[in-house]
């Protein structure tokens, strides 16, 4: 039997989450024993090449590329995960929620103290940026998704458990100190 | 005639004195029925209703029942109940701005510790991110009203010798928010200071120029569920 196909990515997020995924040690090296992977940056696969079974997602939508990406990963992962709190929620990225997008570009490129010159006023607005959305989403705002796993990050120790007892149709029974929004 | 009240909750007898408030009774006879507005000994605000309970086949708030012979058999933890209560803490979620790895109430904070002992993964409604100001003026308190939660713990409970708030609400419905009295709270003690922000169920009042004094690990909810001390106090 082919072993079951896990792809990844990171949209808004900060690769914290990727990282958490590593912390889990030795254990990667039963992780490739169980499981193949797909798009991903940790195997810098770029495009998908098959139809994979798992899609791990960190990161909320904040531009049309993010929302891209994300329904693509829909597209060809049968379940779908929002890994840590800025997929669930938005996360850091979310703070800017509420605030009007013009106010958040004036105060990056223009009237923040750690601006320097910008005599021009240039905005980056070149055709290949992707497009600021009017605030950062939270993934199952976009498309449908299957399961989420809490945290910032989450811990490494919940993504082994949730990830093999997907792939291995083991029940999963969350021990209280695994669950953090933190 | 005696004043002894007998009761179950989920089938546990409990006992209590007449006209005590449900919600109190319970944690003496180590039953924990959650609580978010209600602060022993301070007058109820029945605000939250987190701590709904069935009696008589009622909904009910254990912090504003008194306890009489009507109690009967209360439903306590019971599927249902543990649903309306796990909706209420993602409605407070979503209503607010809870960012909780950038807060510094996060493992302490009590509105995070019904998330987790109810397992929220996510909330069933839609975020309203709506945007609330960071109160800063005093010189010894934050004020995130993204974070509050509305109990009125701070407003029934913080006051000065003459009595008087130093919180108080203003607005109505969606614009409803707390704010601090700024002549007040120019003013305030660190003691004063310290008890707002240890009543505050929430992240809502830091007292400023501490913060993160307990390392992850040994904050209060970090292993255990809030109410295991209640529900250990007598076993
Ligand atoms: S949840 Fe935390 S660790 Fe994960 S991407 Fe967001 S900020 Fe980074
Ligand atoms: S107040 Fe509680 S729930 Fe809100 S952000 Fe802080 S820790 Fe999280
Ligand atoms: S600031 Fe804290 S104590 Fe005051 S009403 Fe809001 S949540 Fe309650
Ligand atoms: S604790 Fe009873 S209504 Fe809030």
């Amino acid at each position: 039997m082919s072993k079951p196909i896990i792809a990844t990515a990171s949209l808004a997020g900060c690769f914290g989450c990727h990282m958490s995924l590593l912390d889990i040690d030795e254990r990667i090296l039963k992780l490739i024993e169980l499981v193949e992977f797909n798009k991903s940056p940790i195997d810098d696969i770029k495009t998908f090449t098959k139809e994979c079974d798992i899609g791990l997602i960190e990161g909320g939508c904040c531009n049309t590329e993010n929302i891209e990406v994300l329904k693509d990963f829909r597209k060809n992962c049968k379940i779908l995960i929002s890994v840590g709190e800025c997929a669930i929620m938005g996360g850091l990225p979310a703070m800017r929620n509420g605030i009007p997008v013009k106010e958040c570009l004036d105060e990056a490129y223009l009237d923040g103290l750690t601006v320097g010159e910008n005599k021009e006023k240039i905005m980056p607005n070149d055709e290949e940026l992707p497009i600021i959305t009017d605030k950062v989403y939270p993934l199952h705002e976009i498309v449908k998704v299957d399961y989420y796993l809490p945290g910032c990050p989450p811990k490494a120790d919940l993504l082994w458990e949730a990830v093999v007892a997907l792939v291995t149709g083991k029940e999963l029974d969350i021990p209280y100190e695994l669950v953090k929004f933190d | 005639m005696s004043d002894t009240i007998k009761f179950t909750i989920d089938g546990k007898e409990c006992t209590g004195k007449k006209g005590q408030l449900l919600v109190d009774v319970a944690a003496e006879n180590g039953v924990y029925i959650p609580v978010l507005c209600h602060w022993k000994g301070v007058k109820p605000a029945g605000s939250c209703r987190i701590c709904t309970v069935k009696v008589n086949n009622r909904y009910v708030t254990a912090c504003t029942l008194p306890i009489d012979e009507n109690c009967g058999d209360i439903e306590n933890n019971t599927p249902e109940l543990q649903d309306i209560r796990k909706a209420i803490v993602e409605m407070l979620f979503v209503e607010g701005n809870h960012f909780c790895p950038a807060c510094e109430k996060s493992g302490d904070c009590d509105l995070q510790g019904l998330g987790y002992k109810y397992q929220m993964m996510v909330p069933r409604f839609p975020y309203a991110f709506e945007r609330r100001e960071l109160d800063a003026k005093s010189p010894k308190i934050f004020l995130e009203k993204n974070r509050c939660i509305f109990c009125k713990r701070c407003i029934r409970m913080i006051k000065d010798e003459k009595g008087r708030s130093y919180f108080a609400f203003k607005g109505r419905g969606k614009t409803l928010e707390i704010s601090m009295d700024e002549k007040l709270a120019a003013n305030i003690s660190d003691e004063l200071a310290q008890e707002a922000m240890d009543i505050c169920p929430v992240g809502a009042i830091l007292k400023k120029e501490v913060g993160f004094v307990n390392p992850i690990g040994k904050r209060k909810y970090d292993n255990e569920p809030i109410g295991s001390d209640i529900e250990k106090s007598q076993q």
